[in-house]
């Protein structure tokens, strides 16, 4: 390992370090503020290191890892994101009875391992990284241990994701037994051409495929998806959607160009299944719920559908319409779910319609952000969700995908009617309409405060200026992707060139 | 430049209007009529200028342009372009935006920033769909004047506003996205065969398609545009969405979301795909004098006057779509016209509704009658639109539908002779609209205020514009019928088809 290699490693490297400093600090200084501090400054310099090494050349750095501009991308794409949930958790977290410092060690950690996914160019990488995601995000989904919701999603992450695990593993082994190699590149050059796979490589994808499509919640594995959304605090839901699912998909895109799984029928076909079954479950099922995070789950399966979409189109713009459309998908999720971070008490979610109800005469900032990143799931101009749309359908429609891209705009009106129920909601009159539970801003909680009876800190004004340089952060960035997404798409364009 | 202008000066004056209503409703509204007056006396510029401009030479020579690059990945340009249709849908647009400020003036007192900042959007949105002449910026602002339209219906609306407001959003949402598939489609096809990765109309206009893409691609976008017109059966968002709009909002629904349908028919559907057009003409002439026929019907057993005068848009719009498709000069001048007129015209009728609705808290004609004694003035006003409506000689209405049967008659003498039934029709419901509200004796013992000088104000504008249309028609004829030429031009083997298919 040469200087070069470490260079390329940075963003890596500074992750895991600041992890290291958080643990360390956390026995000595129990201060939420410095803590969260900390891990902010960690995450910023990780994404500072990205630019150390974006001008080098695409390099191996053992058979495991690969950095490319592809691979540096999505590590800046992760590390922003779990820079947001930070910004937006420290305000959560300080209101709630719970021990707080130990929550950024595990976000850090959960950061690391979507950033190794992100670069993983071997099985055994692939399996590291996504391990210590989810090992990560087993704490993180029970944090809140007086929940029962909470430990429920816990209990029903954990087993679901071991058994993805173990199916993944197995699926690995499979594949190794077969064609002797675990590196993808190398797996990709060896099996001649994905037309030519015998049953045993083919079950082997399958089962790595039915481990992947377990993290992104595509539909039949996608069970595990409202419950967890429901139970885990919001700042972690938010967590769930974008960076847990991000990496997994920038390492399902990576591994499905570079070994060209799209000449083989049965898998195009199987995927193109779950593309299908996964837009119409998670659009109608949607139409069902009550609780906006529930809502937000289904939400999502249906967008990792629209994504298998443009995956499966494989054209030229295939990658790039992927690659946009997870920018968008991440900016409009963290908004979403950083809403409700930012309007939940210190004692419950804000997670019911109910709560949301003329928010817009309350809160009219809060509830234009969240009018904005509802719309921009719809897919309408000015947002990202937009321009993210169109590159989706575009990637389709150039591939000849008729029947996935009428799908996909079936079922996105369908999504289009539950987007609009919440923002009916958000602009009902309130007048006529009392009684209905309303989530009044932090501080002037009805009742007695939990902050009152000493087990957690009173608001902080951080909290809130935190909560808020985030929503607007993500307001400016959602409008400025759908206004002019021209250099977004240059950046993304020299990331996905990589690809063959 | 000047074509910018006309999109910033409402959106600068909605952001406006949205910031000063924090310290007075009064400063808002004042912000966005200037605004809207600026606007008009923008279009109005133009037009003064345009006839030493208006030899239109076809494919790319515009009377104003502005072109700059924004998404160079997919060759999508900030494409803006102004012909003498587009000019004069601009025009309609801007008078109508005035009018619609001036129509909310008293009716809505609660966040009167946001509304006016909505009531902007959706006119920019507008002007944005009639200028755009790239592919893309035309969706975009197509799906753009969506979200404030439906902000306007879902806040400021009457009873049931919820569901109209998301059933209008979902049916043009809908076909909205079956019309980007189809530019999808066109931009592929487009690129592969000639290289040229373009979301530009004049450019897009030459391409070579096999009959069945044409078929298709020509089908998404008459879905995205029947939807708007609204064209039966594809109407049934339509009485919802205008019965429970604010006035303002039903005066632009009519008046303006309606003829974008209409003229994306005339600009993209016949130019780009001239031989399905063709092939499609017969059903899609049908379609327009069912919904001749069909609104006209139903306006006759409507008791809600906004429903009543909802109904009698369908009717007026299956002119519209009758006319286009006849597709040659006359029936397309004649909808052209048809166009301006009916948006005029209906924008009074729904100002006059709002006003009698303000009055009397209720618009079931059922409770009305007598109105006369007590409403002269609005009695006389709304005879003279009702007279419009039922397209009387000498008012533009007349005009745009003569042009349309006698254009109609020259490719098929039975659907002119079915459409003209329409007019018998109108002159029912017009006649019958008026003697419910305004003669006999009175139902209810109401004394209510007759109009006052700004809802006068209004109402001579309009009827104003409509005498001058219908007596001196010419100007407009001259400044459509030169652009329309051209996009005959472009799609010339239509006329011929048609017009050799005709009896």
């Amino acid at each position: 390992m040469n200087p070069g290699d470490l260079t390329a490693l940075a963003p890596l490297l500074v992750t895991g370090g600041a992890a290291v400093v958080v643990m360390l600090a956390t026995p000595l200084a129990r201060s939420h503020r410095l803590i969260a501090l900390l891990a902010l400054l960690g995450l910023a310099a990780g994404f500072g290191s990205l630019w150390l090494a974006w001008p080098m050349q695409a390099r191996h750095v053992t058979p495991l890892l690969v950095v490319d501009h592809y691979a540096l991308f999505y590590m800046g794409l992760v590390l922003a994101a779990a820079f947001i949930v930070a910004m937006l958790s420290f305000g959560y977290m300080h209101k709630r009875a719970v021990k707080r410092c130990e929550f950024y060690i595990l976000l850090l950690a959960a950061t690391l391992g979507a950033a190794v996914l992100a670069a993983s160019a071997h099985f055994a990488s692939f399996f590291l990284g996504l391990e210590l995601l989810s090992v990560s995000l087993y704490a993180l989904v029970a944090y809140q241990r007086t929940s029962p919701l909470g430990l429920e999603a816990g209990i029903k992450y954990l087993v679901l994701a071991g058994v993805s695990s173990a199916m993944l593993l197995f699926g690995m082994a499979l594949v190794y037994a077969t064609a002797g190699t675990m590196e993808f590149e190398v797996l990709a050059r060896q099996s001649g051409g994905a037309a030519h796979y015998g049953p045993m490589m083919l079950g082997g994808i399958g089962l790595i495929l039915a481990g992947v499509g377990f993290k992104l919640s595509l539909v039949p594995m996608h069970l595990w998806a409202p419950d967890v959304y429901q139970g885990a605090p919001a700042p972690v839901t938010a967590f769930i959607a974008t960076v847990s699912k991000g990496a997994v998909f920038a390492l399902l895109l990576r591994y499905f160009t570079s070994s060209g799984f799209h000449a083989s029928e049965t898998l195009t076909g199987a995927l193109a299944a779950v593309a299908i079954a996964s837009m119409a479950v998670g659009n109608l099922l949607a139409l069902l719920q009550e609780n906006l995070k529930r809502l937000l789950a289904y939400s999502s399966i249906a967008h990792m559908g629209y994504l298998l979409v443009a995956l499966l189109a494989s054209g030229s713009l295939a990658a790039a319409a992927v690659t946009y459309y997870l920018v968008a998908y991440f900016v409009t999720m963290l908004g979403s779910l950083g809403v409700v971070t930012v309007l939940s008490p210190p004692d419950r979610e804000a997670e019911m319609l109910t709560d949301y109800r003329g928010l817009a005469w309350r809160r009219p900032w809060t509830a234009g952000v969240l009018t904005a990143m509802l719309l921009s799931l719809a897919g309408i101009p000015l947002t990202a969700g937009f321009v993210g749309k169109f590159y989706l359908l575009a990637a389709g429609v150039q591939s000849g995908l008729w029947y996935l891209v009428i799908v996909l705009v079936a079922t996105s009106v369908v999504g289009l009617f539950f987007y609009l129920r919440v923002i009916v909601a958000l602009y009902r009159r309130p007048e006529g309409e009392e009684g209905s539970p309303v989530v009044r801003p932090e501080g002037a909680a009805a009742g007695e405060p939990a902050y009152r009876s000493g087990r957690s800190a009173p608001p902080t004004r951080e909290g809130a200026i935190l909560g808020g340089l985030a929503l607007a952060g993500l307001l400016v960035a959602l409008l400025a992707l759908g206004v002019y997404p021209a250099p977004l798409i240059r950046v993304i364009e020299a990331a996905v060139a990589f690809l063959p | 430049m000047i074509l910018v202008w006309l999109l910033v000066i409402p959106l600068a004056g909605g952001f406006l209007a949205w910031i000063l209503a924090r310290w007075s409703d009064q400063a808002a509204r004042w912000v966005s009529l200037l605004a809207a007056v600026a606007d008009l006396a923008l279009a109005g510029v133009l037009w003064v200028q345009s006839p030493s401009r208006l030899e239109y030479v076809g494919g790319g020579a515009w009377m104003a342009q502005v072109d700059w690059p924004w998404i160079p990945a997919f060759g999508i340009r900030f494409h803006l372009a102004l012909d003498g249709l587009s000019l004069l849908m601009v025009l309609l647009t801007a008078l109508l935006a005035l009018v619609s400020v001036a129509a909310s003036w008293r009716g809505i007192r609660e966040r009167v920033g946001f509304f006016h900042l909505n009531l902007m959007l959706v006119v920019a949105g507008i002007l944005g769909v009639f200028l755009a002449t790239d592919l893309f910026l035309f969706y975009f602002f197509w799906e753009l004047m969506l979200v404030p339209m439906y902000f306007l219906i879902d806040i400021w609306g009457h009873g049931n506003r919820h569901y109209a407001a998301v059933k209008f959003f979902l049916f043009t949402q809908a076909s909205g996205l079956l019309m980007l598939l189809a530019i999808l489609g066109l931009y592929f096809i487009h690129g592969r065969q000639t290289g040229d990765y373009t979301f530009d109309y004049s450019r897009l206009l030459c391409t070579d398609l096999s009959p069945t893409a044409a078929m298709l691609l020509m089908l998404g976008f008459f879905a995205a545009f029947a939807v708007k017109l609204p064209a039966v059966p594809f109407h049934t968002w339509l009485p919802d969405a205008h019965t429970e709009a604010p006035t303002a909002g039903s005066v632009i629904l009519a008046g303006l979301l309606l003829k974008t349908g209409a003229y994306g028919l005339i600009r993209f559907v016949v130019p780009l795909f001239p031989g399905a057009a063709a092939d499609f003409a017969p059903v899609a002439m049908a379609m327009g004098v069912v919904g001749i026929l069909y609104g006209a019907i139903l306006a006759l057993s409507q008791t809600d006057l906004k429903r009543l005068v909802a109904y009698t848009s369908v009717s007026h719009m299956g002119f519209v779509l009758l006319g286009v498709f006849a597709w040659n000069r006359l029936a397309l001048q004649g909808s052209v016209m048809q166009m301006i007129s009916h948006g005029l015209s209906t924008g009074a009728l729904f100002i006059l509704v709002g006003a009698l609705q303000d009055r009397l808290g209720t618009r079931d004609m059922g409770r009305m009658g007598g109105l006369w004694t007590a409403m002269p003035r609005l009695g006389g006003v709304a005879l003279f639109f009702a007279m419009a409506s039922l397209g009387l000689p000498g008012l533009g209405n007349f005009v745009g539908e003569f042009l349309v049967l006698l254009g109609t008659w020259q490719t098929s003498v039975a659907l002119a002779a079915v459409a003209t039934g329409g007019l018998v029709a109108a002159t029912i419901y017009a006649v019958w609209f008026m003697h419910q509200v305004f003669h006999g004796p009175p139902r209810e013992p109401w004394k209510p205020a007759d109009l006052n000088l700004r809802e006068m104000a209004i109402a001579v504008v309009l009827a104003l514009a409509l005498v001058v249309l219908g007596l001196y028609p010419q100007p407009v004829l001259d400044t459509a019928g030169v652009a329309l030429g051209a996009i005959e031009q472009a799609a010339g083997p239509l006329a011929a088809a048609v017009a050799g298919g005709g009896p």
